[in-house]
């Protein structure tokens, strides 16, 4: 489907790209029913509080460097201000820098209900920009905003009279009830970036855009690029408004995660002719390998790429495998977003663990290139196996149910929420939080002993299983994992 | 109306869903948005039996905001019962579910006889913040889950401070208030934490007095459970910090309690001189000290803003500057919380400012001469501003993100000397 920077709101996932949040089967089967488009969305009559797309979109713009985020909402929507804040410090202070962004919000309260809040918006926005100077302004609605028919576009469209037109300001659409899938706030924060930030191109440079969170391997990638005569420039977490006006100049774009990448990375593929690099993404030998490779030949430089595949591999091959032994066999249940379900337990084949279930948050049966997701597809074509996939939604009550029936050796997960509770469930865990911890040869290696010092040692789980009580009933842990489902439910 | 909410101290009324987290045995069931949970749960000790991932949640979408959601509420709550373990349901509303106008209370009466109990409270976040919140959702479980007692325990007393979760140092002030109150030969009831929860709630009609240690929050439930049970209350106006303040405390609790004076006095002079034992072996520190000036000010809710400026003036000596409260109290408790800061030895009284707006509370600090390096006791948003001024800066208030506080206290004779550690800690990072 064909990326539209003139609208306000980027349409959710559901409706551009067919995702859905809830599914039980296998890889076989949920990639069979993608490609031909008969993969249907199970709703659920049970659920548990899960996460909307309003902290993805706002959360990852105010890490842009210098910039004011304005929550058009009641004050609970604004409690991750601090979170942001403190981050955007620690994170600046790695580099050397400093990020003054403010993160605000409008207190929305009763009257605002019953009267409306657009001329208190504009007075804050104003007052935001007089207090701060911010480099962009960007304005984020929320569902007592959105419910009660906030015109947040009209409003952005008088304050653009009198701030200075040099600062971009754009609405960005998150209303926490749109969208079952927290990645439409990354494509909310995309739109907002692409709409009102990037510039049509100048002149090209050398510079490769890096889509990622934390920027954790910096320092690394730069001198992996180095190599390619290139430079990665790193966003959104401490990129400047100006640098971000130039993504379109750039050589290329890669992501480090395909569910955070694909609106940008193909939007600017659309608008402007950069090419995005959709291979499969650089965790685990093979997705180092094929990533490096699509970026040589979406720049020009395949045989610098091969070299440098060459002189790694003489490095880290032998240790690799020579761990892999000690992990040989091991059984492992994955709860993640599908950018990472997929990716990892690929990973967890090649270092020779068996993958018995593979839950991700959502699924999306394409991304906006109108293609099966590369990790998908790869396998699709290459697991020597079939094995459980399902679609989770963050369901708690689903992964723990499926941890008691298959009691894996070790459970992955990646965002907060359930690494915990399947400790106290007995399986080890191992929460792959940085998205660069099975990054390259290195992040694979160190990834295998990881995994292995957190199979040998299990005292925490074990000292912690044996003296709690666990939230769930009997009879729940003797139902099917899916059971919840409409129309499955027995 | 709207108003700039720079620097948030507080969250909304939805955050009511910690109190009950805070309830072994109770569990909040949402009927709210998919991302409420998450972002109302941040704060210390979040995986413990119950947690924002395991409540139950409607998880509104487009279609209940357009159809309704009332039997999104009813197959939830349903299968909640099935799923999870707990004792008591308390099914919370939100923003959304207000205003599409879902009946969360009838849709709860339906479950009556569902053989566990289900309660509601309404919690939408842009009716009030999370003080509010946490008082609201104790108000339905006084109306809707308690019973009235034939029998009054003799010495029981009911004991309330402080916002589950929220303030830090919640249940490790809790815990040393319990202890106070034991001293005096009393037995003390509290809901949260580990191993209190329903059985302690149960007891709440028995009690012989409910102890309300708070300026503002929770009176109008200690006044309801005068009213429902005929339990008399005291309202002590802060948490007592140090010596001179819990000494007080351990006064006004046995003379309420009627619990013999010389015993009273007993106690305190034990406490008093081990205290002091310690306060004379470090007085040099605090003395003799190059970096350190007289002044202070605290950025916090009611309840810290108050037990602070009384420790650090009649306990510790220092002189307040302005001092800040960031917990948007009701308009029609300010006026007495400002006169609590007049009850300061000497004469001593400190100006107060309620303010939400971090901005402009910085702004003040800023041009503030504090004729030295003051000490700035706040939230995590106080970091920066204590940069620049060159104050010694300890965060002690929500937002704490770069400190981790599992079971500390600042309340009683020692909560004094666990806040003098943790300020000379940072203040003898630096040297003139």
């Amino acid at each position: 489907m064909a990326i539209n920077l003139k609208i306000s709101a980027v349409g959710t996932r559901e409706d551009r790209l067919g995702s859905i949040t809830g599914y039980s089967g296998d890889l076989h089967d949920i990639v069979e029913k993608s490609k031909c488009g008969t993969l249907k969305n199970k709703e659920r009559c049970f659920s548990q509080s899960s996460t909307c797309n309003a902290g993805c979109a706002l959360g990852q713009l105010s890490g842009i460097k210098d910039v004011a985020i304005i929550n058009h909402a009641p004050s609970g929507c604004t409690a991750m201000a601090s979170g942001v804040t403190v981050n955007n410090d620690q994170l600046a202070t790695k580099r050397g820098i400093a990020n003054a962004t403010v993160f605000v919000g409008t207190d929305m309260d009763e009257n605002d209900t019953v009267f409306g809040a657009t001329g208190s918006l504009k007075e804050i926005i104003l007052e935001t920009y007089n207090r701060y100077k911010p480099k962009a302004i960007f304005i984020g609605t929320s569902c007592v905003s959105g419910i009660i028919g906030e015109d947040v576009d009209s409003v952005i469209e008088q304050v653009k009279k009198e701030i200075p037109v040099e600062v971009p300001i754009a609405a960005v659409h998150c209303e926490g009830f749109r969208s079952r899938i927290w990645a439409t706030g990354f494509d909310a924060s995309d739109h907002a970036v692409l709409s009102s930030i990037v510039k049509p191109p100048k002149q090209k440079n050398n510079k490769i855009n890096f889509k990622n969170f934390y920027e954790s391997a910096r320092e690394e990638i730069t001198e992996i690029f180095s190599n390619f005569g290139v430079e990665p420039f790193f966003f959104y977490q401490n990129a400047t408004v100006e640098e971000l006006s130039h993504l379109s100049e750039s050589l290329a774009t890669v992501s480090i995660c395909g569910v955070l990448g694909t609106y940008l990375g193909n939007g600017l593929e659309e608008k402007y002719g950069v090419p995005f690099v959709k291979t499969i993404n650089p965790l685990g030998v093979a997705g180092f390998e094929t990533w490096l490779r699509g970026i040589g030949t979406a720049i020009g430089k395949e045989s610098e790429v091969e070299a440098y595949i060459e002189k790694e591999r003489a490095i880290y091959l032998p240790k690799i495998e020579e761990v892999k032994k000690q992990l040989k066999g091991l059984r492992a249940v994955l709860g993640m977003g599908p950018g990472y379900t997929y990716e990892v337990s690929r990973v967890l084949q090649e270092l020779g663990m068996e993958v018995v279930w593979a839950a991700s948050w959502h699924h999306d049966k394409k991304h906006d290139d109108d293609k099966l997701p590369a990790p998908l597809k790869y396998l699709e074509e290459n697991s020597p196996y079939n094995f459980k996939v399902s679609v989770a939604d963050q369901q708690n009550f689903e992964i723990l149910n499926i941890l008691n029936h298959y009691k894996p050796d070790i459970y992955f997960s990646r965002h907060p929420g359930t690494t915990v509770w399947a400790i106290k469930q007995g399986s080890a865990a191992l929460c792959v939080n940085d998205e660069y911890m099975i990054f390259g040869y290195k992040g694979t290696l160190d990834f295998a002993y990881t995994v292995l010092d957190t199979i040998r040692n299990r005292s925490f789980e074990k000292n912690l299983a044996a003296r709690v009580k666990l939230p769930y009933t009997e009879w729940w842990y003797k139902q099917e994992n899916s059971t919840f489902f409409k129309g499955e439910a027995k | 109306m709207a108003k700039i909410l720079d620097q948030p101290r507080y969250k909304c009324a939805l955050s009511a869903m910690q109190t009950i987290q805070s309830i072994e045995g109770a569990i909040p069931i949402l009927h709210s948005g998919p991302g409420c949970g998450a972002k109302l749960g941040s704060g210390a000790g979040n995986s413990g039996h119950f947690s924002h991932n395991i409540f139950p949640c409607t998880n509104i979408s487009e279609k209940e905001v357009v159809f309704g959601g009332e039997k999104r509420l009813d197959e939830t709550i349903e299968n909640a019962l099935k799923v999870l373990d707990a004792e008591l349901y308390v099914v919370l509303t939100s923003c959304t579910s207000e205003i599409i106008g879902d009946d969360a209370e009838e849709v709860v009466r339906s479950f009556k006889d569902a053989g566990k109990t289900v309660i509601y409270a309404s919690t939408p976040g842009f009716k009030g913040n999370n003080y509010i919140g946490n008082d609201w959702v104790i108000e339905s479980i006084i109306t809707q889950y308690l019973k009235p007692s034939d029998k009054k325990t003799k010495g029981l007393v009911n004991i309330w401070a402080g916002v589950p979760l929220h303030d830090p140092f919640w249940l490790g002030n809790l815990r040393e208030l319990e202890k106070l109150v034991e001293d005096l030969g009393l037995i003390p009831n509290t809901i949260f934490g580990h191993d209190r929860g329903i059985k302690n709630l149960n007891k709440i009609p028995e009690a012989e007095f409910n102890l309300l240690v708070s300026p503002w929050l929770g009176l109008e439930n200690v006044k309801l459970l005068e009213k429902k049970f005929g339990t008399p209350y005291l309202q002590y106006p802060t948490i007592p910090i140090g010596a001179s303040e819990t000494s007080k405390f351990l006064r006004t609790v046995g003379e309420f309690a009627g619990v013999d004076k010389e015993k009273v006095e007993k106690i305190i002079n034990k406490y008093e001189s081990e205290y002091y034992y310690y306060i004379e072996r470090f007085a040099d520190v605090f003395l003799e000290t190059r970096v350190m000036a007289k002044r202070f000010v605290v950025v916090s809710d009611s309840q810290y803003s108050l037990a602070l400026t009384k420790f650090l003036v009649n306990d510790f000596g220092l002189f307040p500057a302005k001092q800040y409260i960031t917990d948007d109290a009701p308009l029609k408790y300010r006026k007495q919380i400002e006169e609590y800061f007049k009850e300061l030895n000497y004469g001593i009284e400190a100006e107060v400012e309620f303010s939400s707006d971090g901005y402009k509370i910085h702004g003040e600090i800023r041009d503030t001469d504090y004729h030295g390096y003051p000490l700035i006791l706040g939230s995590s948003w106080e970091k920066k501003i204590a940069k620049e001024t060159k104050a010694h800066y300890l965060s002690i208030s929500w937002p704490i993100n770069e400190r981790l506080v599992i079971n500390s206290s600042y309340v009683g004779y020692a909560g004094g000397l666990k806040l003098l550690e943790d300020i000379y800690s940072v203040v003898l990072t630096r040297f003139n």
